[in-house]
């Protein structure tokens, strides 16, 4: 290999860092790969003998054959199973027609995603974790296609719609929401909000589809402000750290009984408690949350939750 | 030469070297001699830092006491995608707490993906006498107060550019806090801002400053106020419009396009939130003149699109949505022969199906009509290794070549083939390629082809290719020019990366997530290099409650000569000699 012998040449120093055989460059595929993945076949494409043509023919068999290499086993296959258990309450599953198709093309994604990212040991879908199953569950994948959050804001926001089915699904969910209907969910994405808590300067996202209740909310917002507002609480320092005997609970954020209280933004501007209006009529109009000092509620002209519903119903009309 | 050069006078030599601009050019310069070193260090006014984790801000500040300018970035790209959790770091705190003190005179800060804070926009409100550029992109953290210190009190500002920021938007007022004495304004960007501003302030401001070039407003100022701005700035040569939407209405259209025909010298749009095809036609005698139309924020369709395209004769930057289509595209190779750069992006880029006719075929139209085409970003659904194949031929001049392919390991759809031949024709027939992104179905012969040809590359992005070590190898040990190198969900692991470590050191940076590069490889790396930062990402926890050889997250190596940062969050350990006695 003409490359390699020219890197060891600049570098020699890299041998230190690589376990004694440098087989790998030449074997590492065979030797990792087990199941029914034809060696030859693959050893053929390495070495550039041409494409191996007709064996590409099927997609999806050389996906699975991928996944084997991967390490991806029985486990890894019920692990995702249970990732399919939740998925199946977001709203987007619950539909007709060509949402069986979406779902299934989710799970797809969901498992050549999964191929990659989990663990050749069992060890790593034995923890116990939320971050594994928020990046897996909402989305298919998330960050891809690679567009910015603010361009897949907007599509759902620009009002003048081409005649498309896509489109007018986005344009509708709002008067969907509204009416009582189902919230029409055009993608399996993950729901991010901003979220920010006075006296911590570091700002967080939250997945709204994550949760399905504001009681879920409410605890995975104490999770994620409670130890950055102990160490904004004690520390002189600019390192933040963590000290545990001094984090307390974020409690009573729903019902204004605690030092803090939710509240959000919708998506014409209003700031509202959080916890007036049904979940899934949140979810589809919030826009940012806030942590707020209980005691400074009163400062914020707040709409209320009655009032918003009847701004609401009066716009559907 | 060197003789010559200690045979000059300092001044001589500083005057010779204020004509190079380029930052390379300076770092060579630097480094001929000691006295050049030195001359150099006193002389330079403008830097660029590609991570502001590299270099400690003390360490800049002293060596170059005279800068004026500074650009530094902070996040990595992967950021831009959601691939890098809130709250990672890239404080700009830090930096302007620094340069306050050793740049008094500082008069330029451009950042990207950074965290501003109010208190470090007030501080740069306070602390340079003379600041005239601020130019945030892809920013956040900070609010509209912060913006209100910079207007209240930056007397000399050109330029306010917010291009791309996540700012926390509560209210409008602080645009009112721009002095009525205020008049130095060249450019104006508030079109990520949310709230709606005055528009009667706005009117003035425009107004007062007779130097206004660039104008980029926001989606909350209405269509119908948009000529009254135009008529107080007719010398106008970059337009942001705001939301352009409204009833067809004969006096708001007749209004909008005598305002807008006003404006010779305009040579850019954008903005057109929420566009309605009806109020296109206001541009139309703008046509000849512009070069850079940037309509990827309107639904507007194919039949208007052309209309509007065939009228620019002279356009040199497009970017837009797929709704174009294939036909759009073809139309748009026709008329708009000047055309340097292309940006189609996806209008429903989660829909199970495609919701529009863009294939491969519309970048085949505009590669063979529009011959100084250099830089595409393309998002389509199929692809084939014979179009990429002729898209290559048509134009070996390709800098910047980005294709997506919104389904992850999409094969050639004539052939069901990888697409290894496709991109291996782009890397070697676009011999001054520089940035690269890859999508569809890809084996490690792709990144064969990629390391053998891709010579001048500097920035690659991959993700879901490759089928083993061998393919990262062929990049890292292949494109020697390499500076940052983005992979997500390949099955890379220990031994590509071990092998070339270091290649890392003479890169800007690379990031790896989903991939199989285990935690024993990350440790023994940051042990082994010690001017490299080896952060891992992980939110599940500790790395080492894990079993070693556990692939971790998210990994993000830098080379840096001021070591670890200390700004970590508890989702970010940094794999440093020290990290193993603080860890246990």
């Amino acid at each position: 290999m003409e490359g390699s012998k020219r890197r060891e040449e600049v570098c020699p120093q890299l041998l230190d860092l690589i376990s004694k055989d440098r087989e790998w460059l030449r074997s590492s595929r065979e030797k990792s790969r087990q199941g029914s993945c034809s060696d030859e076949r693959k050893l053929e494409l390495r070495l550039g003998l041409g494409p191996p043509g007709e064996n590409w023919s099927s997609l999806k068999d050389n996906i699975n054959c991928r996944e084997r290499v991967a390490g991806v086993g029985d486990q890894d296959q019920s692990h995702l199973a249970l990732g399919y258990g939740n998925r199946t309450t977001t709203p987007w599953a619950a539909g007709g027609g060509k949402t069986t198709s979406f779902l299934h093309q989710g799970k797809n994604n969901a498992e050549k995603n999964k191929a990659y990212s989990s663990a050749p040991t069992p060890a790593i879908t034995a923890v116990p974790n939320t971050s594994s199953q928020k990046r897996t569950a909402p989305a298919p994948v998330v960050g891809w296609p690679p567009i910015r959050s603010f361009r897949k804001n907007l599509a759902s926001t620009s009002s003048s719609k081409p005649a498309t089915e896509s489109e007018n699904l986005v344009h509708n969910n709002k008067i969907n929401t509204i009416t009582g209907n189902k919230p029409v969910e055009t993608c399996g994405k993950g729901l991010f909000v901003k979220i920010n808590m006075d006296g911590v300067p570091i700002g967080r996202k939250v997945d709204l589809k994550a949760y399905d209740s504001y009681d879920k909310l409410s605890s995975a917002v104490d999770e994620l402000f409670r130890g950055l507002l102990a160490a904004q609480r004690d520390s002189s320092a600019g390192r933040i750290q963590i000290k545990q005997e001094e984090e307390r609970a974020i409690t009573g954020l729903l019902d204004g009984s605690g030092e803090y209280t939710l509240v959000y933004e919708d998506n014409e501007g209003d700031k509202l408690l959080v916890g007036d209006v049904p979940w899934h009529m949140f979810v589809s109009t919030v826009k940012r949350l806030r942590v707020l000092k209980s005691s400074e509620l009163s400062a914020l002209s707040l709409v209320s939750g009655k009032q918003d519903q009847m701004r609401l119903d009066s716009s559907s009309k | 030469m060197l003789r010559m050069a200690s045979s000059f006078p300092e001044e001589v030599l500083e005057h010779v070297f204020s004509f190079i601009q380029s930052d390379t050019d300076r770092n060579a310069i630097s480094m001929v001699c000691k006295s050049w070193y030195e001359i150099e260090r006193w002389c330079r006014r403008r830097i660029f830092i590609g991570n502001c984790y590299a270099v400690s801000p003390r360490m800049v500040t002293g060596r170059f006491p005279e800068v004026r300018s500074i650009e530094l970035k902070g996040k990595p790209h992967f950021a831009d995608f959601n691939l890098v959790p809130d709250g990672w770091g890239g404080y700009v705190y830090p930096w302007i707490s620094a340069m306050a003190k050793g740049y008094p005179w500082l008069e330029e800060i451009r950042l990207k993906r950074m965290v501003v804070t109010d208190e470090s926009l007030e501080l740069i409100a306070k602390s340079f006498k003379n600041f005239k550029v601020l130019v945030l992109s892809s920013c956040e953290g900070f609010s509209t107060d912060g913006l209100a210190a910079i207007a209240a009190n930056c007397r000399n500002l050109r330029e306010l550019d917010l291009r791309e920021c996540d700012v926390d938007d509560l209210s409008g007022h602080w645009l009112s806090h721009f002095p009525d004495t205020y008049t130095s304004l060249v450019s104006l960007n508030i079109s990520c801002l949310g709230s709606e501003v005055s528009i009667s302030t706005l009117e003035r401001l425009v107004g007062r400053c007779p130097n206004l070039r660039s104008l980029r407003l926001n989606r909350a100022v209405p269509i119908e106020r948009l000529a009254n701005l135009l008529r107080q700035a007719p010398q106008l040569a970059e337009l942001g419009t705001g939301a352009y939407s409204a009833e067809l209405r004969p006096d708001i259209f007749s209004n909008l396009a005598g305002a807008l025909s006003g404006c010779k010298e305009l040579k850019s749009l954008s903005g057109f939130w929420e566009a309605v095809p009806t109020y296109l036609p206001a541009v139309y005698s703008l046509c000849p003149g512009l070069t850079s139309l940037n309509l990827s924020y309107a639904a507007i369709q194919s039949p208007d699109l052309i209309k509007l395209l065939s009228q620019c004769p002279s356009l040199q930057r497009l970017w837009v949505l797929d709704y174009i289509e294939d036909v759009g595209l073809e139309a748009l190779a026709a008329s708009c022969t000047d055309l340097r750069e292309l940006r189609v992006f996806p209008s429903d880029p989660f829909g199970a199906e495609p919701n529009v006719s863009l294939t491969e075929l519309g970048l085949i139209s505009v590669s063979a009509g529009c011959p100084k085409l250099h830089s595409v970003l393309y998002f389509c659904r199929q692809m084939s290794n014979a179009a990429l194949t002729t898209i290559a031929r048509n134009r070996p001049n390709f800098t910047c070549f980005r294709l997506c392919i919104i389904e992850p390991r999409t094969p050639d759809y004539l052939t069901l083939e990888p697409l290894d031949v496709g991109f291996g024709a782009i890397v070697e027939h676009c011999k001054d390629l520089r940035r690269l992104s890859v999508s569809g179905l890809l084996t490690d012969r792709a990144f064969e082809y990629i390391g053998t040809h891709a010579k001048k590359l500097e920035m690659l992005s991959l993700a879901f290719a490759g089928d083993s070590d061998l393919g990262l190898h062929h990049v890292l040990s292949g494109c020697e020019n390499l500076k940052k190198l983005e992979i997500r969900d390949c099955p890379f692991g220990d031994k590509a990366l071990l092998a070339n470590a270091a290649k890392l050191e003479t890169m800007r940076s690379l990031w790896m997530s989903s991939c199989m590069v285990s935690y024993g490889a990350c440790k023994l790396l940051g042990r082994k290099m010690p001017r490299l930062n080896v952060e891992v990402i992980d939110e599940r926890g500790p790395p080492d409650s894990r079993a070693e050889s556990c692939p971790v997250e998210k990994l993000y190596i830098y080379r840096s000569i001021s070591g670890p940062r200390f700004d970590m969050p508890d989702f970010v350990w940094t794999m440093d000699e020290d990290s193993a006695l603080r860890l246990s």
